[in-house]
């Protein structure tokens, strides 16, 4: 199907996992070789901000395992999982400003909590960073006064605050507008490629990250079910890649979620 | 009827079994709070920071309760102590009312209303919109950059505003019952200086407001970190904190004025 990825700074094998009763991966593996940009893609609810948290070290698999660095994550204790979380970096969803604190403030944070730096060197560095997102300006806006675009590209300056070997974005483009979406996917190109880092995108916008990345995993129903660079998958004949490029309701994954016959329900309804 | 009490004693037991292990988990909390405590006691501003928000922001409401409940306390026990004809102990019925029970269980009380929720929202939003999953990522321990300083701002802050609450208590009982009134101003300080004792009175007091400053806090911000992330989450939660907070303080206060009065 692909080349081989090699020199992987992430490797997640044969890894499985589950709320209860539901298993949420089965048996997945995937690999993400150093400097590149890989994303994870899929439809909603299948698990592919779990697959964040479990290379985080926030979850626990079931069986199989995430690997950092060559180290497997979930036999870290408390402390090697917080050296290993100081060379990740990770944009959430939304962001996840500190409310409470400035543009500045948030991004000299983990400078602040993960280093002895002298304030005016964080002071140069956090200005340094918001620099890179364009944000330099905005230093003393709150979280509340910024836009989503914005707090976005701040949760970024504060993603990389600390230089990470691995950066990681759950869902960078929701809810953007396709500017900000423009300059974010522009930025975490140009991040990864300035720092040398791994990044790892998860996300569902099909368009704008086969403009940007350079391999993509496709997560179905708990499995890998299609994997390469951009170019092979745009033009993949297999039908679930078929149907998420090109946006069809219908397809591999179905419109309907799982119910009876219809002509039964509509029929039955009155009887009951 | 067999199907519906064992429906009933199946929902019994569920709620207990439930509420211990909510009550299990709680203790986990507060040993790991302590536990993470250091950061705390190292980067003290952290504290100083809390202790703003959950003391001094919280002084509006305790003193202006505290000079209505002494103002009370004065027009009540002047009333029937007056029909005694020793209207000149209502300095000393004020003060032991205020020292022993009221400054203390008031004062906790207010403190569950109006700190103790606001510390059960801030965390459980902060839980909400992944700001404490942001904090692990970052490889910042949440519990002993978050809870351990509200915890310790809350035990430092609770005695303190006990101890103001029973003060602004007995100055409202002197402006009722002195200058109001006119029982005479000797007889209310005398009495009262005379009558409440350092270590019976207000020494327990002290004690009691220490223990329901752990109660509180611990209860607000263990809601607050186990809140479900949603909307209706952190609201029960907040409500949760408010009752249960109310209820471990009049119990605590019954078992430690037992044990106080031998």
């Amino acid at each position: 199907m692909s080349t081989p990825l090699k020199n992987n700074i992430v490797e997640i094998e044969n890894l499985s996992f589950g709320y209860s009763n539901r298993l949420l991966h089965q048996d997945i593996s995937m690999r993400f070789p150093a400097g590149k940009v890989v994303a994870i893609m899929g439809g909603s609810g299948s698990g592919k901000t779990t697959l964040l948290r479990l290379i985080g070290g926030q979850l626990k698999p079931q069986s199989g395992c995430v690997k950092v660095d060559g180290k497997v994550v979930h036999e870290q204790d408390g402390d090697g999982i917080y050296l290993m979380r100081r060379k990740m970096g990770m944009l959430f969803q939304f962001g996840a400003l500190f409310t409470d604190l400035s543009v500045f403030d948030n991004v000299a944070f983990p400078m602040r909590e993960n280093t002895n730096l002298p304030e005016v060197i964080i002071r140069d560095l956090v200005l340094l960073k918001l620099n890179a997102v364009g944000l330099r300006g905005a230093r003393d806006l709150m979280p509340a006064e910024l836009s989503g675009g914005m707090a976005r590209r701040v949760a970024l300056a504060r993603a990389v605050a600390l230089d990470p070997q691995i950066i990681m974005y759950d869902e960078p483009f929701a809810g953007l507008d396709p500017i900000s979406m423009g300059i974010i996917a522009n930025l975490i190109r140009r991040l990864n490629d300035a720092l040398g880092a791994t990044s790892i995108v998860v996300t569902h916008d099909v368009h704008e990250a086969f403009l940007f990345v350079d391999y993509v995993y496709f997560v179905s129903a708990g499995k890998v079910v299609a994997e390469g660079s951009p170019q092979e998958l745009s033009q993949s004949a297999m039908p679930f890649v078929h149907q998420f490029v090109h946006g069809e309701a219908d397809g591999p994954v179905p419109f309907h979620y799982a119910a009876p016959d219809y002509a039964q329900d509509m029929l039955g309804a009155g009887r009951v | 009827m067999f199907k519906t009490l064992a429906g009933v004693l199946q929902h019994i037991g569920h709620q207990v079994v439930d509420g211990v292990l909510r009550l299990g988990y709680a203790t986990r909390f507060f040993l790991y709070a302590l536990k993470m405590s250091g950061e705390s006691f190292r980067r003290f501003p952290l504290v100083i920071r809390e202790i703003y928000f959950t003391g001094v922001l919280s002084l509006i409401i305790i003193l202006v309760s505290a000079l209505f409940v002494g103002m009370v306390l004065g027009l009540q026990g002047y009333n029937t102590l007056q029909r005694y004809g020793s209207s000149e102990a209502v300095g000393v019925l004020v003060a032991l009312a205020l020292v022993r029970e009221l400054g203390p269980v008031v004062t906790a009380l207010l403190f569950a209303g109006r700190a103790g929720t606001a510390i059960t929202a801030e965390i459980g939003l902060m839980k909400a919109t992944e700001q404490l999953s942001a904090m692990e990522m970052m490889a910042v321990n949440p519990i002993s950059r978050v809870v351990a300083p509200r915890f310790w701002a809350g035990v430092i802050s609770m005695p303190f505003l006990a101890a103001l609450f029973s003060m602004m208590g007995v100055f409202g009982g002197y402006l009722v019952a002195v200058q109001l009134i006119g029982v005479d101003n000797g007889a209310f300080w005398s009495q009262m200086q005379s009558s409440v004792d350092w270590s019976d009175d207000i020494m327990n007091g002290v004690i009691k407001s220490c223990v329901f400053g752990v109660a509180c806090t611990i209860i607000a911000l263990f809601e607050g970190y186990d809140a479900p992330p949603t909307a209706e989450g952190v609201s029960r939660a907040t409500t949760r904190t408010v009752v249960i907070s109310s209820l471990a303080v009049l119990g605590l206060d019954f078992v430690l004025t037992a044990f106080m009065l031998h």
